[in-house]
Parts: C-alpha cells; structure tokens; sequence
C-alpha cells in the first residue's frame, strides 16, 4: 500500500466521534498488521536495525542506570522500617529482588523509554514527515515503512528486555549499598539472598513485559510521527501522543500481564 | 534572455493523462486536465500557488491518488498497479522536491548512496562511489561529499536533492518549483543544471514552476494550469506573445513588476 493509498483510508469521514474512534483503531491495527508482513520479508535492514539498537540502548542507557539505581536505594530504605517491626530485615534483599524483577524493572524501563525513546521517534518521523523525507524515499523506490518503521520496532522490542534486566542489576546494586550500610551485609550474601526466590517464571514474565512494552512504546511512536501533519505543530503533537498513550498502554499492559502470569503462579 | 527551440520531439509519449479530477474534500484541485509529455522534452507546468501542480506531479509518482481519470506513465496506468509494480516505476521517475527532501540526518554522500545501495544490489563498492562522485560533479558540487544538508545553502540543497534523483538514471524528471526561495542567479545556475541534465541523460521532464524566467529558459513547452484545468499549451511565444487573456497578467506580473 503506498502512502496515499494510506492516507486515502485515513481522510476523516463526517461520522461522528464513535466513527471516527473506529476509523482510528481500524487504522492502527492495519499499521500494525503492516509491520508483521513488512517486518520479517526481504529485503531487511539489518544495518539500520542494529543503529537503531544501539541508539535505543545507549540514549536510554544513562537515565535508566541513575533511575535504577536510585530506585532500589530508595525502595530498599522505605521497606525497612516495616519489615524491622517484624524483625525481617534480613528478607529486604528477597523482597527488592522480587519486586525489582517482577514489576519495578520492566515498568521503570517501560516508562522511561517512552518518554525517551517514544518521544524521539515521534518527533523525528514527524519531521521527516513534514519535510518529504519520507515521500522522498517512496519515489525513490525504497520502502519507507520498512526502512523507518520496521527497524525501529524490531529494535525497541529486542533492546527493551536487554534495558530491563540492566535496570534490574542496577536498581539491586543501589538496594545492595543501602543493605550493606545498614546491616553490614556482603554482596556474596545479598545476592544469594535476592535470587533465591526468584523463579523462571519471574523471569519470563518479565522479558515477555518487556518485549510487550517495547514493542508498544516504538509502533505508538512510528504511529504518531508517519501520521503526523500541520509543520511544527504537528510533530510537537506527534512527540506528545506518543509519550502520553505509549505511558498509558504500559499501565494497561502491565495490570493485563500481572493478572495473567499470576495464574500460573498459582 | 531567449526561450528553448519547441524542438520536434519524437511522437512518444511518456506520459499520458487524461480527464483527471482531484479534489481534497469539497475543494476541487484537478477536473478534466489534459496533459501529454512526450520523450526528451522539458515540459513547464506553469501556474499560480494553490491550483494543484505539485499535487499533479504526486499523482504521476503514486504519492497521490488521483479521484478518477487516466494517468499513464511508461506504459503503466499508475492507480491500478501493485504496490511493487509501482516501486519498479519509481525507479524510472526522478523525483526533484520543492524543500529538496534530503535525508537531514545523513551526509551528502549517505543521501545519494540510500537509493542506490537499495536498488541497484549489482553494483560494486567501488562502482556506487564512482556514481556518486559523478553525479557530485554533474550538479558542480564534488567538494560537499561529506557535509550534513544542514550546512549547504538552498541552492546547494536543491542540487544535492536533484544528484539524489538523478543517480538512478531515471528516464523522466519531475522538478517541483526548482527555483522556489533561491535568489536570480542562483536560479539561473539551477535552470542551466536542468538543461544539462536533459542534454547530457536524456531525460523527458516536467517543471512546475511560477517562475517565468525558469519557464522561458528550460522549457520546451508550456502548459498553464487554470481553473483546474490546462487551459494553454504550446511554446512561450505561442502563449505569452499573443496577447492572450488569461496568460497576460502573468507575463505582466512576473516580467513588468
């Protein structure tokens, strides 16, 4: 489908604000049906797609590692005092480990890619959008869908696990100083302590948030930029949207995927 | 300040569109445009802002779908071929944008070689960095290789945008407002490039243009857009010396003022 063919589909009808919310998610989904046929076809763009990663990775690299960092600093300082009522500090390193892996790693990460990463893409197919760039590779024969859309999703969903577990790490190296300035614990110990109750089922679930999160924050990003219009303005709002809905379809994401991993938890 | 000869080109036509309408909502672009191109002329579309010649080269390229109406280019009817049908076409269309479209996060040398990694696999390393510096040296700006967009002039810009398109070795050029935004001798050096081009790869091209100067110096003939429709076709003594109604104010506003 070329762009116009695409743009055709999208002219907004005079159907009211049911119909037009229709037209809209008709539209997302037939994006991101695009992506599946698009995505895994000859040609691939295996060099674009392993910038991309890199790019992911390393422009998110930094917030996460302080974020992280001081996330399981914090966490582990604000549980202490509950669990000393029951004299359970020595379950602090089990319980960080816990929560940072099952839930506090993935949405961390999840949440900030999106404002990072989400926005980036956001703005920059925006432009390109507003600037021809992307028509530009049409009458140049290339598929800009592939090359734009297709690499960057592939790379979000396959960066994202990789960032969640680095935010994990990090955010047990924050809680790991906090245990060790209070209790005196060794890392030796701290560590055998954390994993211990960590399942592979802890494990799973989180790569699969994670993979779902990534993959989210980039289709919503390349969505808004493809789609974006009116100059300036319109990449601004693309920027916008895909910060804003990309947040709310983590939290969405999230409670769906902790109801259903915890069926087999039981 | 002369016009092009209207050379006797061969009969054939490149491009064939017939009763074309477009419109965008209530608001009527194109209704029953005609308008042929036939090989290796330079075609100039003349015509106020806002009467749809840009979105009339879109239509010919597949960026825009035209409402109904015929548009055959090379031989192939543009809204009834395959998404891929219509790449293979593009590659034999140069496309030449108004804001020159350069991939801004990209060198020089990366936005001439993105095409042609992509579709011509056949060629060597070597072989794409001959090409490239070629096509540097046919738009005169070889010493630019590895500059970002964001340091070249609009002249410049314009130029890299044309090498750009020029490096498929298309048979058809479209030049959308060419000399739009860049000062008159940096338009007469942009109109002298596209006479070279059409010397030198024998290309047939469409110019869309408000510009006279440009219309006078590259185009073999003039077609002006009007009313929706072209109104008058034929060289730019035919249309412009003989005190034609329509195409006067014009002529007026561009020569006299």
């Amino acid at each position: 489908m070329s762009l116009e063919q695409e743009k055709t589909a999208e002219t907004p009808k005079p159907v009211g604000k049911f119909g037009n919310l229709f037209i809209t998610l008709y539209n997302v989904f037939g994006f991101i049906g695009r992506f599946f046929r698009e995505a895994f076809l000859p040609p691939y763009e295996f060099k674009e797609l392993m910038r991309q990663c890199y790019e992911i990775g390393y422009r998110s690299a930094l917030l996460i590692s302080t974020t992280g960092f001081i996330t399981g600093l914090v966490f582990t300082k604000q549980s202490r005092p509950s669990l000393s009522e029951f004299g359970a500090t020595s379950w602090l390193p089990s319980l960080v480990g816990i929560a940072l892996l099952r839930t506090l790693a993935p949405l961390l990460t999840g949440l900030i890619a999106a404002g990072k990463v989400g926005s980036s893409i956001g703005a920059e197919l925006g432009s390109m959008k507003v600037s021809e760039q992307i028509d530009a590779m049409e009458v140049s024969a290339t598929n800009p869908f592939k090359f734009l859309v297709a690499t960057r999703v592939l790379a979000a969903t396959i960066t994202m696990p990789i960032l969640t577990f680095y935010t994990a790490m990090v955010g047990m190296l924050g809680a790991l100083l906090n245990v060790s300035v209070n209790e005196g614990t060794s890392a030796t110990t701290f560590f055998q302590s954390a994993l211990e109750n960590i399942t592979y089922l802890d494990i799973i679930a989180s790569t699969v948030k994670a993979i779902i999160f990534g993959f989210t924050i980039a289709i919503v990003g390349c969505y808004q930029g493809y789609h974006s219009s009116k100059g300036t303005e319109g990449v601004g709002k693309a920027a916008n949207s895909a910060v804003v809905t990309a947040m709310f379809l983590i939290f969405v994401e999230e409670v769906v995927c902790v109801q259903i991993f915890s069926l087999f938890n039981t | 300040m002369t016009a092009k000869d209207m050379t006797d080109f061969s009969a054939e036509k490149v491009i064939e569109i017939k009763a074309l309408n477009k419109a965008f909502g209530s608001y009527q672009v194109l209704e029953g445009a005609n308008l042929d191109l036939y090989k290796g002329e330079n075609l100039v579309v003349l015509g106020k802002s806002g009467t749809g010649k840009s979105v009339l080269i879109k239509i010919i390229v597949g960026l825009l779908r035209p409402d109904s109406g015929l548009v055959n280019v090379l031989g192939h009817k543009v809204d009834e071929i395959s998404y891929q049908e219509l790449l293979d076409l593009r590659l034999r269309i140069g496309f030449s944008f108004q804001n020159s479209a350069l991939y801004d996060s990209m060198t020089v040398r990366d936005n001439l070689e993105f095409p042609l990694v992509r579709n011509r696999k056949d060629l060597t390393k070597p072989e794409v960095n001959a090409l490239i510096e070629e096509m540097l040296d046919a738009v005169g700006l070889a010493q630019t290789i590895n500059q970002m967009p964001s340091e070249l002039s609009g002249g410049q810009r314009k130029r890299i945008g044309i090498a750009r398109t020029l490096i498929l070795k298309p048979e058809i050029m479209l030049y959308d407002e060419p000399t739009a935004g860049l000062d008159p001798i940096t338009s007469k050096e942009i109109n002298k490039l596209i006479n070279d081009v059409q010397e030198r790869y024998h290309t047939s091209a469409i110019v869309i243009t408000h510009d006279l100067t440009c219309a006078k110096e590259v185009g073999n003939r003039v077609a002006m857009l009007m009313e929706r429709r072209f109104e008058r076709q034929g060289s730019f003594e035919d249309i412009f010396n003989s005190g034609d109604q329509l195409a006067q104010p014009f002529y007026d506003y561009n020569f006299i003022q």
